[in-house]
């Protein structure tokens, strides 16, 4: 458990950073909070050349409110999140998915941006991303890009991120009027990643859902947005009949993964129960 | 190829050149001879290798030696307040909250994170907070036991204070 | 200080651990030493066609690299097996060399091909990196009933059908027609599956050769050094005894899997030899997952036999136990010895046959884990029983309180004889049931079950009762049953000119708690105080000899030992005493750490006769000087701690996830010096079975790759899968032993794993379910449900 040789650079500003992306090339990666980039280079499964260590750029850790969005800096640790006092009061499920991540230790270290640009298949961020229709703000050398979370994963282990770019911020538009939000998870039961984990966000207008997203991670390569359930579920009351009905709807369509922890057969099923469970959930939270 | 390091670890400063992929936990145990903190597994689960970085717990098995430059490190070795035992190594002992004795640095340092962030934390809370923390021998019982002593000390402490 | 037997005194040993100053192998650096780096096999069979080291050789740092060639030509014999079972033909028991490094074929995933030893941890990787190997991979096969079959792939050219034994116990005939004859016969086919061991500290040995001296110290996280240093100089190294030292440190925890001589102890000690350096290897985890020994692998066929009223009229087993690719230490001994035997459980089972077959794989090679045979024989005999009552619709309680042994205390009744060869030393068997049914409000309970059915709750509750065999073991007899060695313990108490006492004892601590529960028996015997007493164990140089650790036998034998030496000491010291006050010995009680004359208040302190003994001057004619007494103590029997456990689970309908709610138990140890630690062996115990029964299990696929070789996907139990416990006893003392204790170390294992998939099963009941295989994981739960709806 010792990586291989590396060259070791801390970058103090996100544009020594993006300097020293442009030199190295592709022999450079990023180190945020390590906890999943470490583990695989103690294993060799990953060997970089060159380690540039962005987990020191204050430009990069800082959660805030900004024109109706919550802003959080990339290298803002998933215990910062989880234990903002602003994020609990504006959008609950990011301390939810926050606080369901691996274990303290890791969520002391581990970071938003690093877990979004590693994007695991069964890591706990994604799922909350495209819920919240986040954008991604990313800078590489010719300046700042926007990106919206739904087409920033692009598969496993893979995203629209560029090998010169950075991920600086997540934008996360604070849901209006009468919202309920809740993330749900079934935990790998040895590495407590997602089996299934659902996020969910209900608008109610009238009695009715006028608004309904939901989205999951762990049940497929990526992440995604689950359009069937939140037809299902737009006009009605959210009620425990109709989130049934909706929920069933869940992950029919997805290419499903098989492992020796969840079949595909149960990881449908397990999208479905946990599905109904988020969004039982975020009505109670309206 | 060295990086120069200057670090603080429990209290005392500390300057050395490392190899960039000198992992935290290696640091520790082989440079600075604190063999306290246990190395238990490769993949960042066990906990065995968890000290406090500037108070927050960490697995310095997943941390580079380089990224704790300038930063202040706590090692169960510089738990106890000279000759007396911290609340919660005393818990330990108290409650027999450790048999082999191999996860226990690891597990007093996350029970002292524990107790920081919240001073009276439930069974549940307790069980919580150690799941990055393996133990084969205790089956955490007493574990849990050893931290709501260290709780209950802690609190009467601050109440006689 | 007398009456501090039975107390819950806190350890002595736990200042070191919790400020960081334990002292284990890995923490242990010693100048000039190097690193070793072990090149594994990734394939679980392939013949090594080429191994080409020049380019790692020339590596920065690098000092050695040996293959499997090496160590043949160095005429190395592989590391032995300790327990030969034999064919029931007669044949001999097939034993095909575990080499410390294999040259031709690698037979599991994990098998050590090379070794690279460098001047850091860091380079040698590197370098292991960079040694070219050529492999042919073969077709494996990892299931122990397909590996017996016409045409599998074999493990040993020269080992038909892989089968290293075959063995059986009971009476065949007389089973086979009490089960013709049985009113209801209950079958259950099942797979105990393969667990790994897990102890938090990896394996870790540092070989250090003296060329000065011609003399080698082997350090090595081990629960037994002494066998260790036994079993690599006489078989695997050739060096005699007198010329090696083994000495295991603090050992972070065992289970077992650190019992047995590990090929990298010889590795390591063979290597530090050729160059002159001490060299250490600790394993990574990925290692500990490929090497440890693995425990349980058994799939097995039982059928027991009832009467119109719930009687027990016989049992039947057939077992394939998985020996994975070589014998270890102790591995035919766990399946045949440890399991068979154990088949009578509590019951009145009146004929008993058990019929067992030794298999090698293309797996790790598997041994004694916590509990060893005992966890598969309770497990048969409680799934058994509970599917039963089951199928016959009497409460699970009832059927066992019908079937009990009755009370024997092995004094003023006689020991009861089993049909599978074991004497029970003393039993009591319905408290232990009836209290663990009183702790859980067992009547209560049920009534909460049928309610909660009504609402869609699905509640179960899980009975389990054991008996164990421990104190392993009398030498006469295993030795008859096929061990290679004696299982006797040795102990040697100092008495120090100031009274003070030093015990060196062959039982080695890695967690149980020896250096306190042993001083304990030493200051309460002696009326001195604990902090007089220190307890050595570990080093083959300052301990005369040892048999170990394991099998819940320290207190039993080893604590049987150190109490040989007490009554020694007690019965020199009274010789002294005597001389000193002028009276007759038996005149003379010792009471309270003094010596006194009966009826007056003349009398002498332990400590003054113990100083009279080394300062001779008025002192008893013909009695030699000193107070220092070896002892070694072989059982005359085994022990046979039983208890009873409950488990009650809630199990989600829609995930089939189970949540244990709460477990009870209540074991019968014998009597107990330390409640306290006592408890958290038990605690502990419970759950390692616990996780048998909800999360554990090897997985191979087809060609021999573990794919839950890491902690990220092979599930070991979490402080918050769990509940806390509640424990309590019942005492029934050993009846052979000078302490009356049976062991305690293995009991919750043994205990908690049917009992957890009763419950699971009877939470099931509503849906039809009667078996389930472990680990009940949530899919498979969510499929019985789903597929009986």
């Amino acid at each position: 458990m010792i990586p291989s040789k590396f060259d070791y650079e801390r970058a103090n500003t996100i544009d020594e950073a993006i300097k020293y992306l442009v030199e190295y090339g592709d022999e450079a990666k990023l180190l945020a909070g390590g906890h999943s980039l470490l583990p695989a280079m103690k294993l060799r499964l990953n060997n970089p050349v060159k380690l540039v260590d962005i987990n020191r750029i204050p430009e990069l850790k800082y959660i805030k409110e900004e024109d109706d969005t919550i802003c959080i800096g990339a290298a803002t640790t998933h215990y910062e999140i989880e234990s903002s006092e602003l994020i609990k009061g504006k959008i609950s499920m990011l301390s939810q998915i926050a606080g369901s991540i691996g274990d303290v230790q890791v969520r002391n270290m581990g970071t938003i941006g690093g877990s979004l640009a590693h994007a695991d298949p069964a890591a706990d961020w994604p799922a909350g991303m495209l819920a919240t229709d986040a954008v991604l703000v990313l800078k590489g050398p010719d300046g700042l890009r926007t990106i919206n979370a739904h087409d920033f994963f692009l598969g496993l282990y893979t995203t629209s991120l560029a090998e010169n770019e950075i991920i600086t911020e997540i934008r996360i538009p604070i849901p209006h009027g009468n919202t309920g939000t809740a993330y749900t998870k079934c935990m790998q039961p040895a590495s407590r990643f997602a089996l299934v984990g659902c996020a969910a966000i209900i608008s109610k207008n009238n009695g009715l859902c006028d608004n309904v997203k939901l989205a999951f991670t762990g049940v497929s390569a990526n992440a995604f947005r689950d359009a069937a359930v939140e037809e299902a579920l737009t006009g009605h009351a959210p009620d425990v009949d109709n989130i049934t009905i909706a929920a069933e709807k869940a992950a029919l369509d997805a290419d499903v993964l098989s492992d020796h922890f969840a079949s595909e057969d149960y990881r449908r099923h397990l999208a479905k129960v946990y599905a109904k469970r988020a969004l039982m959930e975020a009505a109670d939270n309206l | 190829m060295g990086s120069l390091i200057h670090l603080k670890v429990n209290g005392q400063s500390q300057s050395h050149e490392v190899e960039p992929r000198l992992l935290l936990a290696y640091y520790l145990r082989e440079v600075l001879n604190l063999t306290g903190t246990h190395i238990g597994c490769d993949t960042s689960n066990c906990g065995a290798c968890v000290v406090l970085v500037n108070g927050k717990a960490v697995k310095s098995c997943t941390m580079l030696a380089v990224q704790a430059d300038g930063l202040e490190i706590t090692t169960i070795e510089g738990l106890a307040n000279d000759n007396e035992l911290h609340p919660i190594q005393e818990g330990f002992k108290e409650q027999h909250g450790l048999q082999c004795g191999f996860c226990t640095p690891g597990m007093i340092m996350t029970a002292a994170q524990l107790l920081a962030r919240n001073p009276d934390p439930t069974e549940d809370q307790i069980r919580e907070a150690l799941d990055g923390n393996y133990c084969r021998c205790t089956g955490y019982h007493n574990i849990v036991k050893a931290i709501q002593y260290a709780s209950e000390k802690v609190k009467k402490e601050v109440f006689h204070d | 200080m007398t009456n501090i037997i039975g107390k819950s005194v806190k350890r002595v040993e736990d200042k070191r651990f919790i400020t960081g100053k334990g002292r284990y192998t890995d923490d242990i650096v010693l100048p000039g030493m190097l690193y070793a780096q072990i090149i594994r096999s990734h394939y679980a069979h392939a013949k090594i066609l080429n191994i080409d080291t020049s380019e790692a050789e020339v590596m920065e740092g690098v000092i050695a690299i040996f293959t499997g060639k090496d160590i043949a030509e160095a005429g190395i014999n592989g590391v032995p097996c300790g327990w030969q079972v034999d064919f029931k033909n007669g044949d001999t028991m097939k034993e095909p060399p575990h080499p410390l490094l294999v040259a031709d074929k690698t037979r599991y995933m994990g098998d050590s091909v090379a070794v690279v030893i460098a001047e850091s941890k860091a380079l040698a990787k590197d370098a292991a990196e960079m040694v070219k190997i050529d492999y042919e991979p073969l077709e494996a096969v990892v299931h122990a009933e397909e590996a017996v079959e016409e045409g599998a792939p074999l493990v040993h050219e020269d080992v038909p059908n892989n089968i290293s034994f075959d063995w059986e116990l009971g009476d065949r005939e007389k089973t086979n027609q009490a089960m013709a004859q049985a009113d209801h016969i209950t079958t259950l086919e099942f797979v105990n599956q393969r667990l790994i061991p897990n102890a938090i500290e990896p394996r870790s040995a540092i070989g250090d050769y003296d060329s000065t001296n011609d003399k080698y110290t082997l350090y090595t996280s081990s629960q037994n050094p002494h066998l260790i240093r036994l079993l690599m100089c006489a078989f695997v190294l050739g060096i005699p005894e007198h010329k090696v030292r083994v000495v295991s440190p603090d050992v972070g925890g065992g289970f077992g899997s650190k019992i047995f001589h590990y090929t990298e102890e010889a590795l390591m000690t063979w290597c530090s030899r050729q160059i002159g350096k001490p060299v250490k290897w600790t394993a990574e985890r990925s290692e500990s997952f490929m090497t440890d020994c693995h425990g349980r692998d058994h799939v097995t066929k039982a059928q027991m036999g009832f009467d119109k009223e719930g009687n027990i009229v016989g049992l039947r087993v057939k077992t394939f136990a998985n020996l994975g690719a070589y014998l270890s230490t102790f591995g035919p001994c766990v399946p045949t010895y440890l399991h068979g035997t154990l088949l009578q459980g509590l019951y009145t089972t009146p004929a008993i046959h058990v019929d067992v077959t030794g298999v090698f794989t293309h797996t790790t090679p598997v041994d004694a884990y916590r509990g060893a045979g005992r966890p598969e024989a309770t497990y048969l005999l409680e799934r058994l029983i509970d599917k039963a009552a089951l199928e016959m619709d009497v409460d699970p309680a009832a059927l066992r309180f019908k079937n009990f042994i009755p009370p024997f205390d092995g004094v003023n009744q006689p020991g009861y004889q089993t049909q599978v060869a074991l004497q029970y030393d003393s039993g009591n068997y319905e408290p232990v049931l009836r209290r663990a049914m009183d702790m859980v409000g067992y009547q209560e309970l049920r009534q909460e079950q049928a309610q909660g059915r009504e609402n869609g709750k699905l509640l179960g509750i899980g009975i389990s009762t054991y008996i164990e065999a421990c104190g392993i073991a009398p030498s006469a007899v295993v030795g008859a049953l096929g061990a290679r060695a004696g299982l006797y313990e040795s102990a040697q108490v100092r008495v120090q000119p100031t009274g003070k006492v030093s015990v060196y004892v062959g039982s080695h601590s890695h967690g149980q708690g020896h250096e306190t529960t042993f001083a304990q028996i030493v200051a309460d015997k002696f009326g001195i105080a604990m902090e007089d007493v220190e307890i050595i164990h570990g080093d083959s140089e300052s301990v005369a000899f040892g048999m170990g650790t394991y099998g819940s036998r320290s207190l039993a034998v080893g604590g049987s030992a150190i109490m040989k030496g007490i009554e020694k000491v007690i019965e020199k010291g009274a010789k002294i005493a005597a001389h000193k006050l002028e009276a007759s010995k038996d005149d003379l009680q010792f009471e309270d750490g003094k010596w006194t004359v009966k009826g007056t208040d003349k009398s002498i302190s332990f400590g003054d006769v113990a100083l009279t003994a080394y300062v001779p001057h008025n002192y008893p004619e013909g009695l030699e000087p000193g107070m220092d007494f070896a002892s070694f103590y072989d059982p005359a029997n085994f022990t046979y701690p039983f208890g009873a456990h409950i488990a009650v689970v809630e199990v989600d309908t829609e995930t089939g996830k189970v949540d244990l709610k709460k477990f009870v138990a209540c074991d019968d140890v014998g009597n107990v010096i330390n409640p306290m630690i006592v408890d958290g062996q038990i605690h502990g115990g419970l759950v390692q079975g616990i996780g048998q029964a909800l999360f554990e299990g090897a997985i191979y696929d087809e060609s021999g790759q573990l794919i839950n070789g890491s902690y990220m996907d092979y599930t070991m139990p979490r402080a918050d899968d769990l509940p806390s416990f509640e424990t309590d006893r019942t005492v029934t003392p050993c009846p052979h032993n000078p302490l009356g204790v049976k062991g305690a170390g293995e009991a919750g294992t043994i205990g908690a794993t049917p009992a957890v998939v009763n419950a699971v099963i009877d939470a099931l009941a509503p849906f039809g379910i009667k078996d389930l295989e472990m680990p009940v994981t949530p899919e498979k739960v969510w499929k019985a449900i789903h597929n009986n709806p």
